[in-house]
């Protein structure tokens, strides 16, 4: 086999399944049983008059893999449409993370500074700590953790990557 | 209290069943199924067959299931009764077998409590079955029984798990029949057109094609058998078929080449591997049939039908994948060859099958016989060559015998050979003989059996007895488990690390304890005469033929080599190569 075949890509793919129990377990089961990763997974319900959820996963794998990471979900019952949002176009992708950091004096402003230019928010804070809320895309979100961690970050909570395609069209 | 419009749940279930065309259920009773027991009880229409373990009533719906086309149906308590069944299942799933199984399950306002007798059965079998639900409410059973129906005998056929909870088989609730219940689920089963003919194109042009055929075919029924008979023998090509394809193509016709893979015949085996155009219908190359997959088919194009979009490009990239469903394939690759008009290269097809011919020409199933002891291969001849007239229903166990038995059996027609192939279960072949002679009472039904696998579902004679089926097993007794053996004969240095089991049985006695009939032939001239009198008997038979235990199943494509690196007997040298781990790959 090519080389260009056997190289590992990130795929992000979004997954429209019955918002019903059990039917994120069937897709959770299945990147477990059959050894593909998760690098991150967002679930929610996106239309409740059809009980449908939307779950959103990043997932990394050879071309022929993610062809059967594809396949295997579209074979789960409760799922209605498996998108492949790295290959179908173009699209966006953000995710939001919560991030507390616990610092005094001059740490404490850099953090407010640092914050400002990420246009992280902040929205709980004590005289010794903040908690911002920064949304954007992975890599953004991934740097700004990188910065505060010399200000005294403590503790972080993503909620993994959720994408939508650009354009006029539903995805 | 008028009840006039609602049923309980029990009545629902039964109710939905017969509208589903259940005419047997096999299964095994328990507290939480008491209420289902109650209504079976009070009604003619179901009949239910008793096993001694839940693990048969799986493989008996599944024998059912596979000699009629039809969904089996199992019906079990909760907890014990339920994880019993789970070998079952997984057995159903890796062979694409439709069953719907129904488990009992606590209360609701049990479930999630540790309560007796509770197991997280769906938890349990999500990933070893199709599909699975808990009904949780009345109201919604009708519906999901219907739709776990359809789940199970649509697209790729498998097995359904319907967990009922006992509150939910107690509560009165309103019926709907089937033609009430619309689902979302409608797997693709006409072919894209396009890639038939660029298939069509392909084959019409190949030098050195074979047909690839798998249970696929088996699955989408008599019809798409007779199509691709049909189309097999317009080309002329030859045809090559998985073990759980035999019958899919007639045995006896001249272009069959046998079944292919780790004991395949060496024609299939050499023809797969020097084929320039190979068409696979309905097969998934797995990998008792590819061995090493960078030494599989190199010359070949490769076009792929199947009703899974997940078995395509999964093992083998393929050049043309066709989604669908086999008969509609077929049917339309037949319309497309003839409405082109295509003719074969008749001049490179003659020497295509002079090779093949002289591959053929080795007799790779050859083997000595021997007038002292019986060999396994002379036992398996024997029961074909005296049974064939009466069509007969074959099961296996799994092991030797089972390879004995695909490689010296004919099969003239699908739904006649059941046997575990991707979840290699010992233990099937009884239980599936049972639910095949349920089906067909008039039939001859014959397991060929290890002694060591037959004693993984041994009570179950009692079940044969119990409801008179008069299945007839066939124990070919080594000593060993002998295709552990084998291995660790040829792989393992000879050290026969507890595959020798020292103790068994009589089989005879034990015939007779569970009351049915039990008959032993120590030599071959006993054969015959064994075989004619279990022919002769209307009840349930054991035969135990004492055979050569030092016997070994050829050829053999060993673990991590290629189709043309096959070990063709015991004095073929290049059995001292050692299998290689290229690609990583395990030998298992």
């Amino acid at each position: 086999m090519t080389k260009a075949v056997e190289e590992i890509n990130r795929h992000t793919i979004s997954v429209l399944v019955d918002n019903e129990s059990g039917a994120l377990a069937r897709v959770v089961g299945l990147f477990s049983g059959r050894g593909y990763n998760i690098e991150s997974l967002t679930v929610a319900e996106v239309d409740p008059r059809e009980k449908l959820s939307r779950i959103t996963i990043v997932t990394s794998g050879t071309a022929m893999i993610i062809e059967q990471i594809k396949n295997q979900l579209r074979r789960l019952v409760p799922v209605h449409k498996v998108q492949d949002l790295t290959i179908e176009g173009a699209h966006v992708s953000r995710e939001l993370a919560l991030i507390k950091v616990t610092a005094n004096g001059e740490k404490r402003v850099e953090s407010l500074r640092i914050a400002d230019i990420f246009r992280a928010r902040a929205i709980d804070s004590t005289n010794e700590s903040f908690v911002f809320e920064v949304v954007g895309a992975t890599d953004k979100v991934d740097a700004f953790i990188k910065l505060m961690e010399p200000l005294g970050l403590s503790d972080v909570s993503r909620t993994g990557v959720v994408a939508i395609a650009r354009g006029p069209n539903p995805i | 209290m008028a009840h006039h419009d609602t049923l309980n749940g029990a009545e629902i279930l039964l109710k939905a069943l017969v509208d589903q065309g259940v005419e047997v259920i096999f299964g095994y009773p328990g507290g939480a199924v008491l209420p289902i027991y109650d209504e079976l009880f009070k009604q003619n229409r179901l009949r239910h067959v008793l096993v001694r373990h839940e693990q048969a009533a799986v493989h008996a719906a599944e024998g059912y299931a596979r000699s009629t086309g039809k969904v089996g149906c199992v019906l079990v308590t909760s907890g014990p009764g339920a994880t019993n069944a789970v070998t079952g299942l997984a057995d159903a799933q890796c062979d694409s077998v439709p069953l719907v199984c129904l488990t009992g399950q606590v209360p609701t306002h049990l479930i999630g409590n540790d309560a007796f007798q509770e197991a997280d059965i769906t938890g349990i079998t999500r990933p070893c079955t199709k599909h699975n639900y808990l009904v949780k409410d009345v109201n919604d059973l009708a519906r999901t029984v219907h739709e776990a129906f359809h789940v199970a005998r649509s697209g790729r056929p498998g097995p359904v798990l319907i967990d009922l909870p006992k509150d939910v088989i107690q509560n009165r609730g309103e019926y709907q029949p089937p033609s009430k219940v619309k689902s979302k689920y409608k797997p693709q089963v006409k072919g894209d057109l396009k890639a038939i003919e660029k298939a069509i194109e392909m084959i019409a042009h190949a030098k050195r094609p074979i047909f690839y055929v798998g249970g696929g075919v088996i699955n989408s029924g008599p019809a798409a058998c007779q199509l691709l008979t049909q189309f097999v023998r317009m080309t002329g090509y030859p045809c090559t078929l998985t073990l759980m394809g035999l019958g899919a193509f007639p045995g006896s016709d001249p272009l069959f080449l046998g079944m292919l893979g780790m004991h395949g015949n060496v024609e299939a085996n050499m023809a797969m591997h020097d084929c320039d155009v190979m068409i696979n219908i309905g097969a998934r190359f797995d990998d008792r049939v590819t061995g090493k997959l960078d030494g599989f088919s190199p010359k070949s194009k490769k076009i792929h039908v199947d009703i899974d979009p997940s078995s395509i490009n999964k093992n083998v990239a393929v050049d043309v994948p066709i989604v669908g469903d086999c008969a509609h394939v077929l049917e339309d690759m037949i319309k497309v060859w003839k409405a082109k008009q295509c003719r074969v290269d008749d001049k490179a097809l003659k020497a295509w099958w002079s090779t093949i011919e002289g591959w053929r020409g080795m007799d790779c199933l050859a083997f000595e016989n021997s007038n002292k002891l019986i060999k396994p291969q002379y036992a398996i001849q024997r029961i074909y060559e005296m049974t064939r007239h009466r069509n007969p229903y074959i099961c296996t166990e799994v092991g030797q015998h089972q390879m004995w038995a695909a490689q010296h059996l004919k099969f003239d027609l699908p739904h006649h050979w059941l046997t575990s192939g991707g979840l290699g279960t010992m233990g099937y072949g009884m239980p599936a003989a049972m639910g095949v002679q349920m089906a067909h009472p008039d039939a001859l039904v014959i397991d060929i059996a290890g002694e060591s696998s037959i004693q993984m579902n041994i009570q179950e004679m009692a079940t044969l007895v119990q409801h008179r089926l008069p299945v007839k097993i066939v124990i070919l007794n080594n000593q060993y488990m002998g295709m552990v053996r084998q291995w660790q004969e040829l792989i393992h240095g000879g050290r026969y690390s507890e595959s020798h089991m020292n103790h068994h049985p009589d089989f005879v006695k034990l015939a007779e304890a569970f009351g049915a009939v039990g008959l032993r032939a120590e030599t071959p001239g006993e054969v015959d005469g064994v075989i004619k009198e279990m022919m002769a008997v209307d009840r349930p038979v054991i035969v135990e033929m004492r055979t050569d235990a030092s016997e070994n199943v050829f050829p053999m494509i060993m673990p991590g080599m290629a189709h043309n690196e096959m070990v063709l007997g015991p004095e073929d040298r290049s059995r001292d190569k050692p299998g290689s781990e290229q690609d990583g790959m395990v030998l298992v």
